[in-house]
């Protein structure tokens, strides 16, 4: 069990209003993702929640028992922290061990759970190391572990894999989405890479400057960002976005379009453009393309085969199903 | 640091500052084993340009015949002893205090370091007269004021009052080693900590005391090198009576006092022995913290 309920929660510290008055639920076993750039005040929130820090206004409920005042360890929740917080003088069987030595727990159960948690992190071999001898992905599987063998109401992830190189955070990203899936219990994570949040997110919450912009799952907040501020911060590469006369034409202040969703062509298009850099992924290639009249540098996707070089005349027409319109306020207009 | 170039221009820098530690120290202790085995009371006329009469063991026999010698090394020990335990235990509950944010912290501070910079025969003599003093000691007046019988520190309870002035020399020391240790402490563990349900004292235990052994052996090491020859502050309160001789103590009696350099220097030898064995002691207890 685990649903949590903020209830205008409000954080300043002293005068700097971190975040504003804020509503949110978070549904039992549902995995949520708090995105959005750094210094939102994702961190914040998420301290709020575990009771790291107090809230200066408001109330959170986990379970629909109020729990603004009570203390951390009191609240059944868990925590990976970015730097891991690992024990250094303590092995990884102490450390997995210790919430549990703390909650009294027998010896016999204690060893249990400990062996059941290094059985399904792969962390059996290293039992008796310290977290000195332990290469960084073992590492954030033994904060996992920690976090996990208390059985936690919910469990809170802040930024666990910004620590990590590409290759082992796609790997660990996966198996945190298994982990999720296997013990079906509520998780909250926070990350400031977008691509975390669409692979591993039920729901995503996107931040920004401790203002809640949308929240939605993740193809919901592709396909109906709700401002300016989502269209641009969820997909990759960034949606572009037109204004001035393009945009009037269609009744609007500013237009956006994702790279995905402009066809490219030799021959015949709508816009035409010069081709700048290309970046060659093999399955697709992204193309900047300047000159085109539209203002800024446009960004378009194309299938891996397509061969355009540097300083090509290319011409480019846009789905227009897919064309996202913003008024003078950021605001999303239509449909 | 790697390349044989590199290795040997390193060696090359660093001899004269090894070959400067070398004399400094040889010369000295080739003097004081040289003298342990000689006759030499200066004011029975023996002198260096005569020659001295070799004695043998005579002198070590002599040294560690003498009533004083036990009494001495165990005066020592205690000495050493309490003020480490004093000065590590108060410097930790300083270190904590003070840690923690608090209004006029940098003047606080700065309070607590100051009694490192006086001179350990000025606090010597200001302990000795402006508070242990039995008739005008500020001690004195406070027990008065309370009814009670002021205690004669110096004489009653010598060695605890050679402890606390030595240890309130070295308390600041122990307490700004471990403060830069306690505020090294990466703050995201003593959270971790507290979610996993550990309350303040067995934070204290499992996180922040594990955390600073090392400087805690530090502290322990240094002290002790330097406790060992304390002087001054038997000097000038107790000049070595009452029990408060300790081994540095009564050599400067042998050699001074008696004006035998030869016995002295033999007590020199034995002192360097015990500083050595208390050494390879707190090496092994402690040892395993330094890797
Ligand atoms: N203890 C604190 N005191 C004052 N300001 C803080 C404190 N912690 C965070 N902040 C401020 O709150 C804002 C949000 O911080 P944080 O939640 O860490 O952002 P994020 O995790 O999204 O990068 C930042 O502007 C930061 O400077
Ligand atoms: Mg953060």
């Amino acid at each position: 069990m685990g649903q949590i309920v903020l209830n205008q929660v409000q954080k300043k510290f002293g005068d700097v209003e971190v975040i504003p008055p804020l509503d949110l639920t978070i549904e039992d076993g549902e995995f949520t993702v708090f995105v959005g750039p750094s210094g939102c005040g994702k961190s914040t929130l998420l301290r709020l929640i575990a009771g790291l820090e107090d809230v200066t206004a408001g109330s959170i409920q986990i379970d629909g028992k109020e729990t603004s005042n009570l203390p951390p360890a009191k609240r059944g929740l868990a925590m990976v922290f970015q730097s891991y917080a690992l024990y250094p003088h303590m092995t990884v069987r102490k450390n997995i061990a210790f919430p549990l030595r703390m909650a009294k727990l027998d010896q016999a159960e204690i060893d249990q759970r400990v062996a059941n948690a290094a059985e399904v992190l792969n962390l059996t071999e290293y039992l008796d190391r310290r977290p000195g001898q332990l290469s960084g992905g073992q590492r954030q599987r033994v904060a996992i572990g920690r976090a996990i063998v208390r059985e936690p109401a919910a469990f809170l992830f802040d930024e666990p894999l910004s620590n990590l190189d590409a290759a082992l955070r796609v790997g660990m990203r996966l198996e945190i989405s298994e982990l999720h899936k296997r013990l079906a219990t509520t998780m909250i994570y926070v990350t400031h890479d977008q691509v975390e949040a669409m692979t591993m997110a039920d729901k995503i919450v996107v931040l920004n400057a401790g203002v809640i912009e949308q929240v939605g799952s993740p193809l919901e907040l592709y396909r109906n960002p709700r401002n300016h501020f989502v269209a641009g911060f969820i997909g990759s590469p960034k949606m572009n976005f037109i204004s001035g006369e393009a945009a009037s034409d269609m009744n609007a202040h500013t237009i956006g379009i994702r790279p995905e969703h402009i066809e490219v062509s030799e021959s015949a298009g709508e816009w035409t453009g010069v081709v700048g850099v290309s970046e060659h992924l093999g399955s697709d290639t992204f193309f900047h393309i300047h000159d085109t009249g539209l203002g800024d540098t446009l960004t378009v996707r194309a299938d891996g085969e397509v061969g355009f070089k540097h300083g090509d005349k290319i011409n480019l027409t846009p789905r227009t199903d897919m064309i996202h319109k913003f008024d003078d306020q950021g605001l999303r207009i239509g449909e | 640091m790697a390349t044989q170039h590199s290795r040997s221009a390193a060696r090359m820098m660093m001899a004269p500052a090894v070959i400067l530690l070398l004399g400094w120290m040889l010369v000295p202790l080739t003097m004081t084993l040289f003298f342990s085995f000689k006759k030499y009371l200066p004011l029975r006329g023996d002198s260096v340009a005569n020659g001295l009469d070799w004695v043998g063991f005579e002198n070590y026999v002599r040294f560690v015949g003498s009533s004083s010698f036990w009494p001495s090394i165990q005066a020592t020990l205690v000495i050493v002893g309490g003020v480490l335990v004093i000065t590590v235990v108060l410097g930790i509950l300083l270190a904590l205090l003070l840690d923690r944010p608090m209004w006029g912290q940098g003047i606080v501070r700065i309070l607590v370091i100051s009694p490192f910079f006086v001179m350990p025969t000025v606090s010597g003599l200001v302990w000795k007269n402006m508070f242990m003093d039995p008739i005008n000691g500020l001690l004195a007046h406070l027990y008065k004021f309370f009814g009670a019988e002021p205690v004669q520190w110096l004489s009653q309870a010598s060695l605890e009052s050679i402890i606390m002035i030595v240890s309130w020399q070295w308390l600041p020391f122990a307490t700004l080693i471990l403060l830069t240790a306690i505020q090294s402490l990466d703050s995201e563990q003593l959270e971790a900590a507290e979610m996993d349900g550990a309350p303040v004292i067995k934070r204290f235990w499992h996180i922040i005391l594990p955390h600073m052994s090392r400087a805690i052996t530090v502290v322990i090491l240094i002290q002790t090198i330097f406790l060992l020859s304390i002087f001054a502050e038997i000097f000038v309160t107790t000049a070595g009576a009452f029990g408060t001789k300790t081994l540095t103590y009564l050599i400067f009696q042998r050699v001074l006092e008696s004006q035998n350099v030869g016995l002295g220097s033999a007590g020199g030898v034995y002192a360097i022995i015990l500083a050595n064995i208390v050494a390879i002691f707190l090496m092994r207890i402690v040892g395993k913290n330094l890797d």
